[in-house]
């Protein structure tokens, strides 16, 4: 029963290890993963098809490549709202494929497409053209007023949102304003009016507005903002890439997906050799229509606003058309944005809501300038859907209000480890009856100073790059300044922390031989020790007018920022006269610039709730869920203890007897190396066995799973009749040293001694310390390091330390290598001794003569297998056979005769060393007597080491 | 040598007094390896002392440096870091410290104690006699754990506590300034500082609990050590690969540098939320792994 049961409890050991250890991951793991999931929603199986829409006549008739996101809960019996999402300026709709699975996941119906001129479309770019790119998004509409899967308001009106980045929002904004059939929709950083866009003028204040970021828009003059214009035209007429500005709507993802067969030849003109027309345009205007081409080489050329060029701009502006927009508005805009500032969305929301349609307000850190982080983008995924959810569906999703990021003291949205916050206010102020923005007045002080023009423009102040919000960042929003270009004018030093959260103003004195100018007015950030930091690298154009030689008092709009001014830190309106990112004046003047009588700087204020990301309950039920992971592992503890130790508390009726047991134990790798074959014997008390073997034989191995360091594949060890494995308690009655000393090299023998001691957690006055000390023989050196021993002492000191609480079971692996002949046989006697009480040693050796000296019992084994058990004097010989070598070869023939006259005396054998003959129950004396009676001269009588040969020859074949 | 003698009838008493389990009189596994043994091995080690005596000697290193080094270059520097603010008090002194040990020398104290538990005691050849004390092996790991938690963390408060004690008698025990200019005051700061290498101790316990599982693969504690300090490195080099976005949160390292979110005010405990989380998942993977594996192992060392 016993060997029967040996594997199968070996299985079930490992299982019981295996268990708390998988369980513990498995509890650990899954509530917690699931704590930090994102929001739970039920992700749905989406299908998406492509399709080719065509839309318009004549002329300008294109095909729209489409992609529609269909999710498995729309379907006829329930149709689901629908949104159509427009992708940003040189995207496709492959930039916004992520956003369109993110809605479809959530159940909505999603339209993406290519505008015409983008992507696989056909058509030329018509800048949101209400004839073209609006008109396109009618045609969606109808296509999705057909689909049986589409909530529909009324016969060809299907539920519908429109949401877009950039290009898309403006697109988005003036659907709303030119079809009706639009439910709602959700711009993100887009414009108001892009003649304001391309040439602001910050030059005055809105008066009558309230909103926290009202900025001046541009009646007849502004200042060229080149760089952006060009990059703008340049991405739609160089298409390709279109990842400048397609990667920074923190829409799509960086490196938009448009082909590049929109290149020149896309109106199917032939490449020709620079005279013909076509090619000329397509060259120089790419996809744009000829209009828009001519209005922007107008401009570029001359930097400055013509009507023809604020014509084609304004009808690409949802300026004008605001007042027809019913669907209610999410104008979400970003913080670092140097080409649709926060000014474009607050104009586009107070021109909504004048018309008394619904407008929420949410500003982001990111834009134009740089991309959203992952979160934050995220969260406006969750806006975005909250504001359709509220719009499209059953009214939930709560109207969160207005956001802005937490202002923080850092320039470009730079912050110490994306820790961005976002503030929470009940509404945008100034907006829809709710009350106007606070403003705090902070005080400036300096003097009325020169500023020069230079001629041609140049040197020119550095601001910000446009686009390439990562490096205005990497320069840690530094910028360049030209001496005798600027004049500043300073807050005294902050004694407590102004947030900045909108368009600050101040009134200035300009005065101005020539009667214009061009001037930026910037907020500085200035430290304490003097760095200048431009918030978000912001500069406000000024396009001056009807000046003159007299100082006039000019009201001005600074950019609209989120930052805060910390405490101690200084406050800085300054005014250039150049800006890189401008086009400027030719001509070199000096003009005198200061500030009004008694003017300060009004700074808009918004209070708000700090959203704290979750409170603080979740580190409340994070500390729970551990407890309930304590508790749940110390109960399992407790369990798998008691298991156990029913288990342990098995034990054979005569193991007291039997200090050690092997039964059938095999041991085999799992390279199919066998170290120890179906090995079986035992031990009883008070025998010191031998375990005699060449190297190689298995000796080591089986000491090993003696000891519970390597488990038997098969086969059952029994110790004092107690299942022998890994920390079986029966383990304590055992002392061992097997295969090198296993002592601490940096402490000294003592301590080692001492140390293994205290680890065993018995107690000290069992341990026998002094008589294991004897044992060792060290005297002075036991308190050297051991590092310092020689290999005998070490030894010695490992096997006193086996010695400690002088187990009843003492094992041995070559325990005399090393050791001298004197201390050598000292050991012997030691061990002898030690078995003499009635405890058991066992002796592993290779060397026959150490087994035959020292023990009285001996296994013997070769190649992991047993070959032979017994005493020692069974099997080194005694009254067996014995070699008989006669002095006269002669006397064979009757000496074999004699031989086998003696009673129960085997087989006589003749060799060629002499006779061998089995003497049975016959004594050597009285064999030798008969042979020297029949007067036979014995030469050597001994006896014969059968197993010596057999050894022997083993060892020779291994 | 004397002769280890015994009454043979002492040897069937002391056989019935561990009746039941068949243990030695006074063996109860729950008392073997008590972690004040433990503790008492650890700290015998001149490694124990040379980690610890390191931890004592960088701030007043930091110090010396701080004080030796020009102001002028410090203006230069443009970007937002804590060392423009290092020397405005013995706290800044220690939010520097923290910041220039949490991305690779902490790393290593918390790879070194762990990596070197069971692998180390493998190299000696000790291992086999502590389990046929017999240690159990789980309670074997769970010491062994304890205690490199203990060092660990006792290293690191150790740092601490001399930057705040140093730093104060040098630059003044004052008010933490941060980058941006914001104060905090000292009470607060102190209790900020606390959380701080709470949270440090819950993220490094990643490396240290991947150093403790490879420590239970390997014979070589330097395999252990290296191993797991390699790993941070490797992921500390693909944190730099932008391509790989989101991803990155999932890393093991991700979040290394959340404990500064403590210095906002009021605190963002997004990131060091998600940091504890996600570090107390990786450790009790690791530990688990360690569990598992060292439960089967044949120990051949």
């Amino acid at each position: 029963m016993r060997t029967a049961s040996g594997p199968a409890r070996n299985g079930s050991r490992s299982g019981a290890r295996l268990l708390p250890a998988a369980l513990l991951a498995l509890l650990l793991t899954l509530p917690l993963l699931v704590g930090t999931a994102l929001p739970a929603r039920a992700a749905e199986e989406v299908t998406t098809t492509e399709a080719t829409v065509p839309s318009g006549a004549g002329a300008d008739a294109v095909e729209l490549d489409t992609t529609l996101y269909l999710p498995a809960s729309a379907t006829a019996d329930e149709p689901a709202p629908a949104v159509l999402l427009a992708h940003g300026f040189g995207g496709s709709k492959e930039s916004v494929a992520t956003d369109a699975r993110d809605l479809a996941d959530r159940g909505y119906v999603v339209l993406a497409w290519s505008a015409r001129g983008f992507g696989a479309s056909t058509g030329q770019i018509g800048l949101d053209d209400p004839r073209y790119e609006v008109a396109d998004v009618s045609t969606l509409l109808d296509v999705l007023a057909e689909r049986d899967d589409v909530l529909l308001d009324g016969p060809g009106d299907p539920r519908a949102g429109i949401a877009g980045a950039s290009y898309g929002g403006a697109l988005s904004l003036l659907a709303a304003a030119y079809d009706q059939r639009v439910d709602a929709i959700a711009p993100q950083i887009t414009w108001n009016s892009l003649t304001t866009a391309f040439f602001p003028d910050q030059t005055g204040v809105v008066a009558d507005a309230g909103t926290p970021a009202a900025v001046p828009r541009t009646e007849d003059a502004g200042v060229f903002k080149r760089t952006w214009a060009g990059l703008f035209f340049g991405t739609g007429s160089v298409p390709g890439d279109g990842g400048l500005l397609g990667g920074r709507t923190g829409n799509g993802t960086a490196g938009s997906t448009a082909p590049a067969d929109g290149a020149a030849p896309a109106d199917g003109a032939a490449p020709a050799d620079g005279v013909d027309p076509a090619a000329v345009q397509a060259l120089t205007c790419g996809r744009f229509r000829a209009d828009i081409c001519a209005a922007y080489e107008s401009a570029a050329s001359t930097g400055t606003l013509t009507p023809e060029v604020a014509a084609v701009l304004d009808r690409s502006s949802p300026a004008g058309v605001l007042d027809r927009i019913t669907a209610p508005t999410l104008l979400v805009q970003g913080t670092q944005d140097s080409l649709f500032g926060l000014g474009e969305a607050d104009a586009n929301a107070r021109g909504i809501a004048a018309n008394g349609t619904d407008v929420r307000v949410v500003w982001y850190s990111g834009g134009h300038d740089s991309s959203a982080s992952d979160r934050v983008t995220t969260e406006l995924r969750d806006e975005v859907a909250d504001w359709f959810d509220r719009h499209l569906r059953d009214g939930s999703g709560a109207d969160g209000g207005f956001r802005y990021p937490a202002p923080t003291g850092l320039a470009g949205g730079l912050s110490a480890q994306g820790g961005s916050q976002t503030v929470s206010a009940a509404e945008y102020p100034g907006l829809d009856g709710a009350a106007p923005v606070e403003r705090r007045e902070v005080e400036l002080g300096g003097d009325t100073q020169p500023v020069v023009t230079p001629a041609g423009g140049s040197p020119a102040a550095l601001s910000t790059v446009p686009g390439l919000g990562a490096v205005s960042a990497a320069l840690g929003g530094s910028t360049l300044e030209i001496p005798g270009q600027f004049a500043a004018f300073d807050s005294p030093e902050l004694t407590e922390a102004v947030d900045v959260v909108g368009a600050s103003t101040v009134t200035l004195t300009v005065a101005v031989p020539a009667g214009t100018a061009t001037m930026f007015a910037k907020l500085y950030d200035v430290a304490p020790d003097g760095t200048m930091t431009l918030p978000s690298g912001l500069v406000a154009p000024l396009a001056l007018t009807g000046l003159s030689a007299e100082p006039t008092e000019v009201p001005v709009t600074l950019p609209a920022i989120v930052h805060r001014f910390e405490v101690g830190h200084t406050m800085r309106v300054l005014v250039s006269s150049t800006d890189q990112a401008y086009a400027l004046p030719a001509d070199s003047a000096v003009s005198t610039v200061g500030l009004a009588e008694g003017a300060t700087l009004a700074v808009p204020q918004v209070a708000g709730e700090v959203q704290a990301t979750a409170g603080s309950g979740r580190w409340w039920v994070l500390l729970g869920v551990l407890a309930g992971l304590a508790l749940l592992g110390w109960l399992a503890t407790v369990l798998l203890g008691r298991r156990r130790r029913r288990r342990v508390s098995e034990s054979a009726p005569d193991g007291e007897d039997v200090p050690l047991r092997f039964e059938g134990v095999t041991k085999a790798y799992s390279d199919g190396f066998v170290a120890v074959r179906d090995l079986s014997f035992e031990v009883r008390r008070g025998q010191v066995l031998g375990l005699l073997g060449p190297n190689g034989a298995g000796k080591t191995t089986s000491l090993r799973m003696l000891m519970g360091l390597i488990r038997p594949t098969e086969g059952r060890i029994e110790v004092f009749g107690h299942a022998a494995g890994p920390g079986a308690p029966v383990l304590s009655r055992l002392g061992s040293f097997v295969e090198g000393t296993g002592l601490q090299p940096h402490l000294s023998g003592r301590d080692n001694l001492t140390l293994y001691w205290a680890a065993t957690g018995r107690p000290l006055a069992d341990a026998h310390m002094d008589e294991a000390i004897e044992v060792a023989g060290l005297g002075a050196a036991l308190d050297k390091p051991v590092r310092s021993y020689s290999q005998g002492m070490r030894q010695r000191v490992a096997i006193a330390q086996a010695m400690l609480g002088l187990p009843d079971l003492l094992v041995l692996d070559e325990p005399t290598n090393g050791l001298d002949p004197p201390q050598i046989h000292a050991m012997r006697d030691v061990l002898r001794s030690y078995a003499a009480t009635g405890r058991t040693v066992i002796v592993s050796s290779h060397l026959l003569s150490e087994i035959e000296q020292t023990c009285s019992h001996v296994v013997v084994m070769a190649k992991g297998q047993k070959i032979v058990q017994g005493t020692v004097e069974e099997i080194v010989g005694t009254g067996g056979a014995v070699l008989i070598g006669l002095a006269d070869p002669a006397d064979t023939d009757r000496a074999v005769a004699v031989l086998a006259g003696l009673p129960g005396v085997g087989e006589v054998e003749r060799t060629a060393e002499g006779l061998v003959v089995d003497l049975g129950q016959t004594g050597r004396a009285a064999a030798l007597a008969a042979l020297v009676e029949a007067e036979i001269g014995v030469d050597q009588l001994t006896p014969r080491r059968r197993l010596e040969d057999a050894f022997l020859s083993l060892v020779g074949e291994s | 040598m004397s002769h280890a003698t015994d009454d043979p009838a002492m040897v069937a008493n002391k056989a019935g007094a561990g009746a039941g389990t068949g243990a030695a009189a006074g063996y109860r596994p729950e008392r073997t390896l008590r972690l004040g043994v433990e503790l008492r091995r650890q700290f015998k080690r001149r490694r124990t002392i040379g980690v610890l005596v390191l931890m004592a000697a960088l701030p007043l290193l930091l110090i010396g440096a701080l004080q030796l080094g020009g102001t002028e270059e410090a203006s230069e520097n443009t970007r937002v870091n804590l060392v423009d603010v290092a020397s405005s008090s013995g706290l800044n002194l220690t939010l520097f410290t923290l910041f220039a040990t949490t991305g690779f020398f902490l790393v290593v104290v918390f790879a070194l104690f762990f990596g070197d538990t069971v692998a180390s005691e493998a190299s000696w050849g000790s291992l086999r006699y502590a389990l046929a004390t017999p240690v159990p092996r789980a309670r074997l790991l769970r010491q062994k754990w304890l205690a490199a938690l203990i060092l660990s963390v006792g290293s690191m408060v150790l740092l601490v506590v001399v930057s705040v004690v140093a730093g104060g008698i040098a630059f003044g025990f004052g008010d933490v300034q941060t980058p941006v200019g914001l104060a905090l005051d000292q009470g607060t700061a102190l209790v900020r500082l606390a959380g701080m290498v709470g949270y440090l101790a819950v993220h490094l316990l990643v490396v240290g609990t991947l150093a403790f599982w490879l420590s239970t693969v390997t014979d070589a504690p330097l395999a252990a050590v290296g191993g797991a300090v390699f790993t941070t490195v490797v992921f500390a080099v693909l944190e730099q690969v932008e391509q790989l976005d989101g991803i990155r949160d999932w890393f093991p390292t991700a979040f290394n540098y959340a404990w500064t979110d403590l210095l906002q005010t009021p605190v963002d405990s997004g990131d060091l939320f998600r940091g504890v989380v996600q570090g107390l998942v990786y450790s009790a993977v690791f530990t688990a792994l360690a569990v598992r594996h060292f439960a089967r192992k044949d120990v051949t060392s």
